[in-house]
């Protein structure tokens, strides 16, 4: 049970972020703060995927994309939104073209606020998706053998 | 009675000798980067993770492909250490890798196929390298029978320098490492996401991953028979240079970007004409000598 506690894979999708965000994301994984040594591993695919970290607000363009990428990844699955645009829509808020932020069309479980958000706070913010996944793991679980029962 | 022992072996102990090579591989990988780097054992966990995940299938086919895959590579990795014959141990492991070529396919994934289609360049690349190594086998020792060649006496190395260092060089294609890596990424957001593996997800990705192990610990096997010659010293030998090549096989993965396919075929095919080819004519002028 504790194994997907071990291996959290991470899928990050730039919604519609001034990539500050992103780079800050990206600087969590580099050697300095190795997030590896957790199990923690970045992939491009949402099927291998279990927490998906998006950055930037959701736009007009972008909606049907964020929530064909959360369709894709199999449960347990946990949304964290990174930085205060995927959390609100932040400054793009009022903007003609930003519906708000990634709760606006995919549950998110954790908010991580900040401008651009810190890596520490990214980081922390993934450990508390990680326990989340465990707690999601274990009604996946138990989902899947009452289906069985009733089979 | 021994053989059934060994073939039980292979496949009881191969997964966890392959995982754990994996896990050390990645440790190395971090070590070599100023990193940490994961526990030994993640490969374990994350395997047992993606047995645990729900089950998305894009083509239901690609499961039957996969577990032929797994079956056929359990074939090759068993046959070999049973001690049969060493031609037809890599004839069933490329058509192991044809069933990964469907895997892939039947997903019509646009990444999944174009990292089909790289995986066949990549059997055209390392084929020649394979089928001469074979032919190295027969002409030092007279026979493609894994027993016999183990247990002749003679150290093959001396007479096959060449065909090794062939073999060794398309060992890195086969273990899926940079710069020839072309078909599937280790790595995050390359050019093909994750190539052939783009569609696998949950159980089927943890049958892929299960299988490389089987594939990795038959590989080393071969690497290992250039140096057992059926005396117990010699078996130090090929566990050293076992472990040599496997470091030698990282270094490379972590010093060097990934190629063009079309260079990775002409540098596999030249390095296996003059090594290999070499090796063959002069073993050729010794036998006719």
């Amino acid at each position: 049970m504790a194994k997907l506690k071990k291996s959290p894979w991470l899928l990050h999708y730039d919604g519609s972020s001034c990539n500050g965000c992103d780079i800050e994301v990206l600087a969590a994984l580099t050697p300095v703060y190795d997030a590896e040594r957790f199990g923690v591993m970045n992939t491009g695919d949402p099927l291998q995927a279990d927490i998906f970290l998006i950055t930037g607000g959701i736009n007009t363009q972008n909606k049907d994309v964020v929530k064909q990428l959360y369709d894709q990844m199999p449960r347990p699955k946990v949304v964290v939104a990174v930085g205060v645009c995927a959390c609100t829509g932040g400054v793009f808020k009022d903007c003609y073209n930003i519906l708000g932020g990634a709760d606006s069309v995919i549950p998110v479980d954790i908010y991580v606020p900040g401008c651009a958000a810190r890596p520490q706070a990214i980081i922390d913010g993934v450990v508390q998706a990680v326990e989340l996944l465990e707690k999601r793991s274990e009604e996946h679980k138990a989902m899947k053998k009452n289906k069985k029962k009733g089979a | 009675m021994n053989m059934i022992l060994r073939i039980v072996g292979y496949i009881v102990l191969a997964p966890i000798i392959g995982g754990l090579l994996e896990g050390i591989d990645r440790k190395i990988s971090a070590k070599m980067q100023r990193r940490v780097g994961p526990p030994i054992l993640q490969p374990f966990y994350d395997v047992k993770k993606l047995f645990n995940k729900q089950v998305i299938l894009v083509s239901r086919s690609q499961t039957f492909a996969l577990i032929s895959y797994l079956a056929l590579m359990i074939l090759t990795g068993a046959m070999f250490y049973a001690g049969m014959d060493i031609l037809m141990c890599f004839f069933v492991m490329s058509t192991a890798a044809t069933a990964l070529y469907f895997a892939a396919m039947v997903t019509s994934s646009p990444y999944a196929t174009m990292g089909a289609n790289r995986e066949l360049i990549q059997m055209m690349a390392y084929e020649p390298a394979v089928l001469l190594s074979c032919v190295g086998f027969y002409l030092a020792e007279g026979t493609f029978n894994v027993n016999e060649i183990a247990g002749s006496g003679k150290l093959d190395i001396i007479f096959l320098p060449g065909f090794f260092v062939a073999f060794v060089f398309i060992l890195t294609i086969k273990m899926r490492k940079s710069p020839f890596d072309i078909a599937t990424s280790h790595h995050m957001h390359q050019e093909l996401v994750k190539g052939l593996t783009t569609e696998m997800g949950a159980r089927n990705l943890a049958i892929f991953q299960v299988t490389e192990w089987y594939e990795n610990v038959f590989l080393m096997g071969v690497v290992g028979l250039f140096f057992i010659n059926g005396s117990y010293i010699s078996v130090i030998y090929a566990i050293v240079a076992i472990l040599l090549v496997y470091f030698l096989e990282i270094l490379i993965d972590n010093t060097s970007a990934r190629m063009k396919w079309e260079n990775m075929l002409k540098i596999t095919w030249i390095v296996t004409l003059f090594t290999a080819g070499v090796n063959l004519l002069v073993l050729m002028l010794v036998r006719v000598a």
